[in-house]
């Protein structure tokens, strides 16, 4: 994990996908990841279509190709992992360019590359497209309990702050000369992390008091009214419902 | 080691994201009598915290660095259930806006990071502070349950991985490979959660959650000198443990993914062939079916393994919804009782 | 007529036995703006966290328009105070501006068009209408100040109480904030250690020191008198002289 990986991914536009109500969208993402990775490795034209589908999501949202493929990089751990896979893999062998590779394992780094490659893509359009905000009331009206939601509402809101504050701390120990090299320089990081997070806990209770004093009794007023219209189920539906008919169809064609 | 989607099957995944979900729901509960309407903006800070630190590397030898869990330092500092909570936001908050961790592999991170790394983590530094009791004891039994919650995940992924995985790698090597690695970042682990809880003991020891029992007692000074006074404790300390969730956690993962596995397996791989060899699919679907070899997945009358692990997913989620309610449903009477 | 703010004999002592108030008494009426200075380590943080019931008195009774703050009067009396923080970072916790303004207010069960006025009118008083959807941490330090403001106005308080209004502002946007201050018609509270904010925006002063109130008068004859000011670590900038 990078330095810059806290950036977040929204982007503000107004098209068709960009309006839709999050719960929709939450919903629409999630049973796609589920039909992708419930699709047998074999049917390579059912992922070509996944990709179509995602393409035209991308489409529709006006995300530029770019901005998701730059995205991609959170993927890297897990490709390294899936191309480790045919060495290590058991089974029977095959020989390509000298190196010798389990068949068992080329096609599970496959399966692990593809589905892992499709659901960041959705992720990546999920979080282009809502606003984190929107994104946390979409995730209250699909049932996520209202107490996880108010904690995530707090970390988004402060984790500038923290982050701009752990800066200064970087900068204050880099000022003075010091950089972190080996295992020995862990007890000053650490003592930073211990400085963290007695700031972090600090704001907290003060966060806390200024809720009390504007008249916080335990839940968050709703401000903002979220409810989606058939039509626009309709549409969200349309991604993982069109995945699943590739699914289905797929199956179809090979009976 | 935020999970993608495509490492374990359907099945597992679903399983583990109803553990998650009963984990979260019993942890909901306790950090409410931790925090009561305190829970959000703290645990959302602390959160937030959790995020920022893991973005501190740290080298672990020449040339390779690891980052922070965090999950056994929030134990620690605010008590297991919401570090529970601050994890599973944690993970949620970087599944939904950054992307990192598939959205289908949500439950497994949670189970894994959350749950059973903060478990074991809390659980042996209970075990150590409960024998010794003195500033130094919590410091080094910091360091030790951080050390050792962090392989404890990696084994927990491996068990997963045999149960679910898509990968046909013999579950041994997948366990020395990861428990070896992560013996190293979990040395990195200790040391920073060690150090960390140090400095806030030295500052501001009241923060520390896991060190209240370290309080000094209160002096009152009267006309008759001075008369030391126990200090009433502040919070009162659970009595009932979340112990038995990781067991309980990890079993039910592993019968509902068992089960739906073997009959309804969306692995294309190691357990498919199996069932494909001994004819469980056709077995599953239609036990006329059961003496045929099935070739290929168009076999007529045979369910595409695909399809069948939808099928799966709906059979895990019911009865992964019954836990979760159940677990709801007693959340609730209990809370009307107190 | 009832004055907006009565304080009389307020002792406290924190939980850990360190005593910071030790009885003290003053009165705000209506409309006036007061400030109340003293040097660090005063109380003067510990009296604020009591005039909207955060810490419960020791002794003594705080009392806003006529309501004695009390267990239950806590919802009223927190409408009729506006605590307005030092960190605008810590009062707006909220994702949006149009949120964090309509907290407070939503609070009170206010919803729908009368919310959305609220939210507006407030917003507008501290002219950062235009503001109204962006999130908080995206504003400058001093808009974040204003919209602090904004966020207890929209409480319709009987009393607004300001923590270091002036503190990490730049001379422009200290300028900017005196002229919003100015312009409302509640009773204020400004505590703080900047001397000439206090004078230029209230006429009358009080110093809290030593957890009782030292000195109360006019702000120009409280700044003016140098031995008081000394006896209590007040201080004057380099130059600044009370015309």
């Amino acid at each position: 994990m990078g330095a810059g990986h806290h950036h977040q991914l929204y982007r503000a536009g107004d098209t068709l996908i960009h309006r839709l109500p999050p719960q929709c969208k939450l919903a629409a993402v999630a049973g796609f990841a589920l039909v992708v990775v419930a699709t047998p490795r074999e049917w390579f034209w059912a992922f070509g279509l996944y990709v179509l589908l995602l393409a035209a999501v991308a489409l529709a949202a006006r995300v530029p190709a770019g901005f998701v493929l730059r995205r991609m990089v959170v993927e890297i751990p897990f490709v390294v992992f899936a191309v480790a896979i045919p060495f290590i893999g058991l089974g029977e062998r095959v020989s390509f360019m000298g190196l010798s590779l389990s068949v068992a394992g080329l096609w599970a780094a496959w399966n692990i590359l593809a589905k892992a490659t499709l659901g960041v893509i959705a992720s990546v359009l999920l979080a282009a497209t809502t606003e984190p905000r929107l994104m946390l009331l979409g995730a209250q009206r699909l049932k996520l309990p209202p107490l996880l939601v108010q904690i995530a509402m707090f970390m988004l809101r402060y984790m500038d702050v923290i982050l701009e504050e752990m800066r200064r701390m970087r900068v204050a120990r880099e000022s003075r000369g010091f950089v972190a090299r080996d295992v020995r320089h862990i007890p000053v990081i650490a003592r930073s992390a211990g400085a963290l997070f007695i700031r972090s806990y600090e704001r907290g209770e003060r966060v806390h008091l200024a809720m009390l004093s504007r008249g916080y009794t335990g839940s968050l007023p709703i401000i903002q009214d979220l409810s989606a219209s058939s039509r626009q189920w309709l549409i969200a539906g349309m991604l993982p419902g069109a995945a699943l008919v590739t699914l289905l169809g797929t199956w179809g064609l090979l009976a | 080691m935020h999970v993608p989607d495509g490492f374990f099957n359907v099945a597992v995944s679903l399983s583990a994201g109803v553990v998650a979900a009963a984990g979260v729901a019993v942890c909901l509960r306790g950090a409410r009598r931790e925090l009561d309407d305190r829970t959000a903006p703290m645990a959302g800070l602390v959160a937030a915290f959790i995020f920022a630190v893991q973005m501190l590397n740290f080298p672990v030898a020449a040339g390779t660095s690891g980052h922070l869990l965090g999950g056994t330092l929030a134990a620690i500092l605010v008590g297991p259930y919401t570090a529970v909570l601050c994890v599973a936001v944690v993970l949620l908050v970087q599944g939904f806006f950054f992307a990192d961790g598939g959205l289908t592999a949500l439950g497994i991170n949670i189970t894994l990071m959350g749950i059973v790394a903060i478990l074991v983590g809390w659980f042996v530094f209970r075990l150590i502070t409960r024998t010794l009791s003195s500033r130094t004891a919590v410091v080094a039994a910091s360091f030790v349950a951080a050390l050792i919650s962090v392989p404890a995940a990696a084994l927990a992924f491996s068990l997963l991985f045999w149960i679910g995985g898509t990968a046909p790698i013999d579950v041994g090597t997948v366990a020395m490979a990861m428990g070896g690695v992560h013996v190293l970042i979990g040395i990195g682990e200790g040391l920073i959660t060690a150090v960390t809880v140090s400095t806030v003991l030295a500052i501001r020891p009241d923060l520390v959650y896991g060190a209240r029992g370290l309080a000094v007692p209160l002096v009152l000074r009267g006309a008759g000198g001075d008369v030391t006074v126990t200090r009433e404790s502040p919070v009162p300390v659970s009595s009932r443990r979340p112990g038995w969730f990781l067991p309980a956690g990890l079993a039910v993962v592993a019968l509902l993914a068992g089960i739906v596995s073997f009959y309804a397996s969306s692995s294309p791989d190691g357990l498919e062939r199996v069932a494909q060899d001994k004819g469980f699919i056709g077995q599953a679907t239609d036990h006329s079916l059961a003496e045929q070899p099935l070739a290929d997945y168009g076999d007529a009358g045979g369910i595409p393994v695909g399809v069948a692990g939808l099928i799966g997913a709906g059979v895990t989620l019911a009865a992964g919804g019954g836990l979760f309610f159940a677990v709801r449903r007693r959340t609730r009477k209990e809370e009307v009782s107190v | 007529m009832t004055p907006s703010l009565e304080v009389s004999r307020l002792a406290y002592a924190y939980p850990d036995g360190t005593q910071a108030l030790f009885g003290v008494d003053f009165a705000i009426g209506r409309g006036e703006r007061v400030a109340l200075l003293g040097p660090n380590g005063a109380g003067k943080t510990t009296l604020v966290m009591h005039l909207n019931g955060i810490l419960t008195a020791g002794h003594g009774t705080v009392t806003v328009a006529g309501l004695p703050v009390a267990k239950n009067s806590l919802k009223e009396i927190r409408r009729r105070v506006g605590l307005v923080f030092q960190d605008p970072d810590d009062q707006l916790f909220m994702p949006t501006v149009r949120e964090d303004v309509a907290f407070g207010p939503a609070n009170l069960g206010i919803t729908g068009e009368e919310l959305e006025r609220r939210v507006k009118d407030a917003l507008d008083r501290v002219g950062m209408l235009e503001t109204i959807d962006r999130p908080p941490h995206h504003l400058s330090f001093g808009q974040r100040r204003r919209v602090a403001v904004a966020t207890v106005l929209a409480m319709e308080p009987e009393i607004l109480v300001l923590d270091e209004p002036s503190s990490n502002l730049d001379p422009a946007s200290r300028r900017e904030l005196a002229e919003v201050l100015r312009g409302l018609d509640v009773t204020v509270l400004m505590v703080t250690h900047d001397l000439p904010y206090a004078l230029e925006l209230c006429d009358r002063a009080l110093i809290l020191s030593g957890g009782v109130i030292a000195a109360d008068g006019p702000t120009r004859e409280i700044l003016s008198d140098a031995d008081l000011l000394a006896a209590h670590r007040l201080e004057l900038p380099y130059g600044f002289a009370p015309p």
